[in-house]
């Protein structure tokens, strides 16, 4: 029989109870997510409150993003728990004082936000569906109406004051989730690694990098998709949303190991041999120079050349793949690197990832793809494309 | 649509005014109900107040305040304490998970560094020939020892937990005589605690689905026994007692000792106090 318990290598001096892996791959999954989310959301924002015309192309395609991958969020915490079907515990009886407890009513209102902002924003599309389908789909889109078949200018205008405002309230509701995903990590004392005041806002100008890629790489593989050309115009506004969020990104993360070096706290002597050893190609390779930097100077290099045509679209699409995985890495570096170093500060621990399992690799890959097929379905149904002759789109 | 009649600039500013209000409104409510969630969220929190419904008749637990004391100058690491603690609270027999544990700090001549290990070494997990049973391998018996210590761990039990900070459901509380305790039948197993404790003191048992720990043996002290590893420990390493009464082991030890606790800078105000532990020893 297989143990349930798989115990990890390590060298140096490590708390007994440390052996076993607490925290694995899903929940490193767990904090992509949500910051793919809060990315899309800002695409969103970005066109609806701060007016960017040129991303219009994707501001509703942004917006089921959001509502797919969010709907997914809660799904790598779940399948974590020791006890998956007391997770209402924590919203039924929410202990005030754990950051863990709040994420329920986090997400509960941010889905309804979205679902409320979605539903404004294709109400047109709705009542058109609703008035012209007779068969099963046409009786779905007759009860999401909900009763209001109301197209006129002045009904619209209202609709539109709604969708400003949920997008306004939105922009601090995507972005406060996903800080309160950073502070989870960055106020446990526990850990020299985690236990930084940036970390809330690392997680999240990384998510904003994270989301705008797979915005680009979404819209860039719908158009092959559909076999229309893409908005380079569009493509551009998301290009330099990334190369702008991305230097901030870099920054912090640049300060915040800064930190931990300069001020040479205890245990910074085995950071420094965990960073220049196991954590020297996932961070330093993988996560900045790959996926960070390389885009950056690439991304650097379009704008300031007036890149166009075919060559912007396979770059950016090439940037933002590779935010995508930097993005990823930063959270697993985070979250499996913060359990590598011991809490002693004297020892080192190796996390294997197992590839089968409840936690293993192929569970973390589909609960990252699952939201994509999510997304196909919800294109079907609710068209985000700006183009198409059949939505009217605000 | 019924305001259709309605001048669209007036019903755009009768709206906005409303909003306004509503904003202003919530505003002053979450303003109002940070100031009160403030001081609980902090991490000086307080005790569970409410004796209810205690299982042990007789026992009110307002009248005691529990302490610990490890004298480490007396520790031979024997390991009975960590035997005896496993049956006690079945506890998982395997290498990896403990409610308490004997570290072992060894200084070699002339080597600056500091060797540790606990039971749970494969070195000592291969002299003693088992994970149900520990012994310390005699590893050093070649090398020129400068100096050597044993140290017992187990859970500090705070007065300011970060674990029972951190806990989304209050599973894990502080009752009222100054123990951390997890209720088992509401834990949903999230391992935040685990991962909070900067102590290591806490595990996460697979087969029950929670976070587990070290208890003082509450089954035991509320009926006025001794926590098992200190009822085990021949040579009275372990020390345990009422802080409310001051002839009590804890109270004597704590008086006549000058002690320390681990990690202070953390805030946690540990209940778990050190006699003879070095610098190295956190």
């Amino acid at each position: 029989m297989e143990p349930i318990i798989h115990f990890a290598p390590y060298t140096g001096w490590v708390y007994p109870n440390e052996t076993v892996f607490e925290w694995s791959v899903l929940i490193a999954v767990y904090p992509y997510l949500t910051g793919l989310v809060a990315g899309a959301f800002t695409v969103s924002s970005l066109y609806q409150v701060f007016g960017f015309e040129r991303l219009k192309p994707v501001a509703h395609l942004a917006l089921l993003t959001s509502l797919s991958f969010m709907i997914f969020v809660p799904t790598p915490l779940l399948l974590h728990l020791g006890h998956p079907e007391r997770a209402f515990n924590s919203t039924i009886t929410p202990h005030l004082t754990s950051a863990m407890a709040m994420f329920g009513f986090f997400a509960s209102f941010y889905v309804a936000l979205l679902m409320l902002e979605g539903w404004f924003a294709y109400r047109p599309f709705i009542v058109e569906q609703a008035q012209k389908r007779t068969d099963l789909l046409g009786r779905f889109y007759r009860l999401l109406t909900l009763g209001s078949y109301d197209v006129s200018e002045h009904a619209m205008r209202f609709d539109r004051k709604w969708i400003f405002a949920l997008a306004v309230i939105g922009i601090p509701a995507a972005h406060g989730l996903h800080g309160y995903v950073g502070f989870m990590y960055g106020s446990l004392k526990a850990r020299e690694w985690w236990s930084s005041d940036l970390m809330p806002v690392i997680f999240l100008f990384s998510a904003i990098i994270s989301g705008v890629s797979l915005l680009a790489v979404l819209y860039v593989v719908s158009c092959k998709l559909r076999k229309i050309t893409v908005d380079l115009a569009c493509l551009k506004g998301l290009a330099y949303t990334i190369w702008a969020f991305i230097m901030v990104a870099l920054v912090l993360e640049g300060l915040e190991f800064a930190n931990i070096v300069y001020k040479g706290r205890e245990g910074v002597d085995m950071i420094m041999q965990y960073v220049t050893g196991p954590l020297l190609v996932p961070y330093f390779i993988l996560q900045f120079a790959i996926g960070a930097i390389t885009p950056l100077l690439w991304l650097s290099y379009m704008i300031w050349r007036g890149t166009t045509g075919k060559a912007l679209v396979v770059g950016v699409t090439a940037c933002a793949c590779l935010v995508l995985f930097s993005v990823f890495m930063m959270r697993w570096n985070v979250v499996i690197g913060g359990q590598e170093i011991s809490k002693t500060g004297k020892g080192l621990l190796n996390y294997h990832l197992p590839f089968f399992g409840k936690e293993g690799a192929l569970v973390a890959i589909a609960l990252t793809l699952a939201p994509l097929a999510l997304l196909f379905g919800l294109t079907r149904l609710f068209p985000p494309w700006a183009d198409d002759t059949t939505h009217a789109h605000s | 649509m019924k305001n259709d009649d309605k001048p669209s600039l007036a019903a755009r500013r009768e709206f906005l005014s409303k909003l306004g209000r509503a904003a202003t409104c919530t505003g002053a409510a979450i303003g109002a109900a940070a100031l009160g969630v403030m001081p609980n969220v902090s991490a000086k929190s307080e005790p569970a107040a409410d004796a209810g419904s205690f299982p042990t008749k007789d026992y009110d637990w307002s009248k005691h305040q529990w302490g610990f004391g490890v004298d480490a100058t007396k520790c031979i690491g024997c390991l009975r304490c960590v035997e005896a603690c496993k049956r006690e609270n079945d506890v998982p027999v395997n290498a990896h998970q403990f409610r308490t544990w004997v570290e072992r700090y060894v200084h070699l001549e002339d080597d600056p560094e500091v060797h540790i290990d606990s039971q749970q070494d494969p070195v000592n997990i291969e002299a003693s020939g088992s994970e149900k049973e520990f012994r310390f391998a005699n590893r050093y018996k070649d090398a020129k020892v400068d100096k050597a210590f044993f140290v017992p761990k187990l859970c500090n039990h705070c007065t300011h937990p970060a674990c029972v900070q951190v806990c989304p459901t209050g599973a894990t509380y502080r009752t009222e005589d100054g123990v951390v305790l997890i209720d088992h039948g509401y834990c949903i197993g999230c391992r935040y605690c685990v991962q909070a404790c900067p102590y290591g003191a806490r595990y996460f048992n697979e087969e029950k689905g929670v976070s587990d720990k070290c208890t003082w043996c509450y089954h035991r002290i509320t009926k006025g026994l001794q926590p098992a590893c200190v009822e085990v420990c021949p040579v009275g390493a372990r020390v345990f007692g009422d802080q409310n009464d001051k002839q009590s082991p804890i109270s004597l030890f704590i008086r006549n000792n000058r002690v320390q606790v681990l990690r202070p800078e953390t805030g946690n105000a540990p209940n778990v106090f050190y006699v003879g532990i070095d610098k190295e020893v956190n």
